[in-house]
């Protein structure tokens, strides 16, 4: 699950929803170029697309459910059979396909050798586009986004943190003694190589200890409620994915008033997505909503990074509350 | 000592009485802290902590009832952050001494440095703490404009100097603004008070919080009803602003005519 290394040539995931969305287009594109080089005058494109596409679409959904069925063993081959395993799933299903819908149906007045050099034409087109992206998207350039995005602890809070640390020392040693170990961890998080996906209970307790050491300083002001009864706790999510959230809810929600302020988290798995629901008050401030906004920012660029176009955020204010919502696959170490 | 040294009102030249301290900070473990270290420091420098306030409103408050002359004052804090507190009892017919306290606050601290305000980083240093003591004085009137250019933010609230206290005048709560010959007049719901501001420094604070409806006025753009025509003597007619909270009606000069028709028609449709 390591972004960021240099794998050697590898085909895309194909239960992955961008890539399939990707397949798609370049399916679809290459078809209408084709409707366009046959057409005579352009009252035919229309036609004869739509005949093209009686024949394209029904191929290209039976090709897609193939390759997810198949991606586990297409990845464990090497790559150019996997690239020739796909071809020849492409040539299997035309052909298989196409003498179907020949004999019983008789729709398309396209001759086999045309369907099937298209075809080749589309799945080459297609593996080329994910071999030249995977370059592309070079795993330097990745780690570099990635250590730019990195979370950054807010000096503020750094520096209240250990004032705060240093007024406890004389009264109540044992609770310093905590204060720093949740410190240290928080920073040890902050400050590692942040590629790997880690299990989502990791990032809860991580949360929690940010959580002590804002309580801490600002006491009753701030009251947490967790919902994560139903969460699934073996789900891999980002690295500090949830904590800038918080942070942000805490500095936005809670230090922004001398009255107690309640953040809410909640955290569920629905139709294999886990989804995680932060809110917080607004107080009407003349305060800047920047950080926060960048915030939010990284962790919406962080997210496509690590899932493309599966995972997302979403964010609202309500009349006096903010709430961000963000949804990633629900994915679990594989146990092999 | 020259006689105009002595003339000051600074605390730390009077040895037999011990600065009065008030500690305004919103954290609870920010204040106890400073408490420990002021007691690390009674040996060379004795003060009397006369009380501790959460926020800014409080702050004031306590300053005055308490007739602190020292102020431990935590710049970034909820409802009025240490800036605009300092700005407040810079009113007092005479301020206390200030010490602003910050974890990290690169602009404010920047501002410090080149007009010598003192402050002191947290977490704080007890030697550091010593020497900002030793040489505290009370806070020059001069350092109205430094704090002002140091906060970037607006103020929460207005403040009026009325028999010796300190008033706050919540922006939240202001209808509108007038220049009067010396003075502004600030008119809440309740009442007027006189303010010693220029109307344009205040509408370039404040933004698009108010809205001028003539040379001398400034109107709060929340509180707009709806304008009227008002016909005057000699046949012309005017616009006059209805304010929510006020039953006077003030003239929009030919000018800002414009606004009428900007904020009129939204308002209309309420």
């Amino acid at each position: 699950m390591r972004i960021g290394e240099r794998p050697p040539a590898a085909l895309p995931d194909f239960r992955n929803l961008g890539v399939i969305l990707r397949i798609l287009i370049i399916a679809n594109a290459m078809g209408m170029m084709a409707t366009v080089v046959r057409a005579t005058t352009p009252a035919d494109i229309i036609p004869a697309g739509l005949e093209i596409a009686g024949l394209l679409e029904p191929l290209l959904l039976l090709l897609l459910l193939a390759l997810v069925a198949l991606n586990r063993p297409l990845h464990q081959i090497p790559y150019h059979w996997g690239c020739i395993a796909v071809i020849a799933a492409a040539m299997a299903v035309v052909t298989v396909a196409y003498f179907i819908d020949y004999h019983w149906l008789r729709i398309p007045d396209v001759a086999w050798w045309r369907v099937t050099l298209l075809s080749l034409f589309i799945t080459g087109t297609a593996l080329l586009y994910f071999n030249y992206r995977a370059r592309a998207l070079s795993p330097a350039l990745i780690t570099a986004r990635l250590q730019a995005l990195q979370a950054r602890i807010r000096p503020h809070f750094l520096f209240n943190s250990i004032n705060a640390v240093l007024s406890l020392i004389r009264t109540e040693p044992k609770q310093a003694e905590t204060a720093l170990e949740d410190m240290a961890d928080l920073f040890r998080a902050v400050m590692a190589d942040n590629r790997d996906l880690i299990p989502l209970a990791d990032e809860i307790a991580l949360c929690k200890q940010y959580l002590n050491l804002e309580q801490l300083r600002l006491g009753d002001r701030l009251q947490v409620k967790w919902y994560i009864d139903n969460m699934p706790a073996d789900a891999l999510v980002p690295p500090l994915i949830l904590q800038p959230l918080i942070e942000n809810a805490v500095y936005h929600g809670v230090q922004a008033s001398n009255a107690e302020s309640e953040i809410s988290i909640n955290i569920y798995q629905r139709r294999g997505e886990l989804h995680a629901v932060l809110s917080n008050p607004v107080y009407p401030d003349g305060t800047s909503h920047s950080g926060n906004k960048m915030a939010i920012g990284n962790i919406r660029e962080r997210l496509a990074l690590h899932f493309d176009a599966e995972a997302g955020l979403v964010s609202k204010q309500l009349r006096n509350n903010f709430q961000v919502h963000i949804y990633m696959p629900y994915r679990r170490r594989e146990t092999s | 000592m020259s006689e105009i040294e002595n003339s000051g009102t600074a605390p730390a030249e009077n040895p037999s009485r011990p600065s009065r301290v008030l500690i305004v900070d919103d954290e609870a473990p920010a204040r106890r802290r400073m408490r420990e270290l002021l007691g690390d420091c009674a040996q060379a420098y004795p003060v009397e902590i006369v009380g501790e306030a959460e926020s800014g409103r409080q702050g004031l408050a306590l300053a005055q009832s308490l007739n602190a002359d020292l102020l431990f004052l935590d710049i970034r804090m909820a409802d009025m952050d240490g800036l605009e507190l300092a700005r407040h009892l810079l009113k007092l017919p005479t301020p206390p001494a200030i010490i602003f306290t910050t974890a990290y606050e690169q602009h404010a601290v920047d501002a410090f440095e080149v007009h010598a305000l003192d402050y002191l980083l947290k977490p704080v240093r007890t030697a550091r703490l010593l020497a900002a003591l030793q040489k505290v004085r009370p806070l020059p009137q001069s350092a109205d404009a430094v704090l002002e250019r140091a906060n970037p933010r607006a103020r929460r609230h207005l403040s009026v100097s009325e028999r010796s206290r300190v008033i706050l005048v919540p922006v939240d709560d202001v209808v509108y603004l007038k220049a009067e010959l010396k003075y502004l007049t600030i008119r809440t719901p309740e009442r007027e008070y006189l303010l010693e501001e220029s109307l344009t420094k205040l509408e370039e604070e404040f933004g698009e919080r108010f809205v001028r409806i003539h040379r001398n006025c400034l109107v709060a753009r929340s509180l707009i009803e709806g304008f009227e025509r008002k016909a005057e003597e000699d046949g012309d007619t005017h616009w006059e602003v209805v304010l929510k909270g006020v039953t006077e009606r003030l003239p929009v000069s030919r000018r800002q005519q414009h606004l009428v028709r900007e904020l009129g028609r939204g308002k209309a449709s309420l």
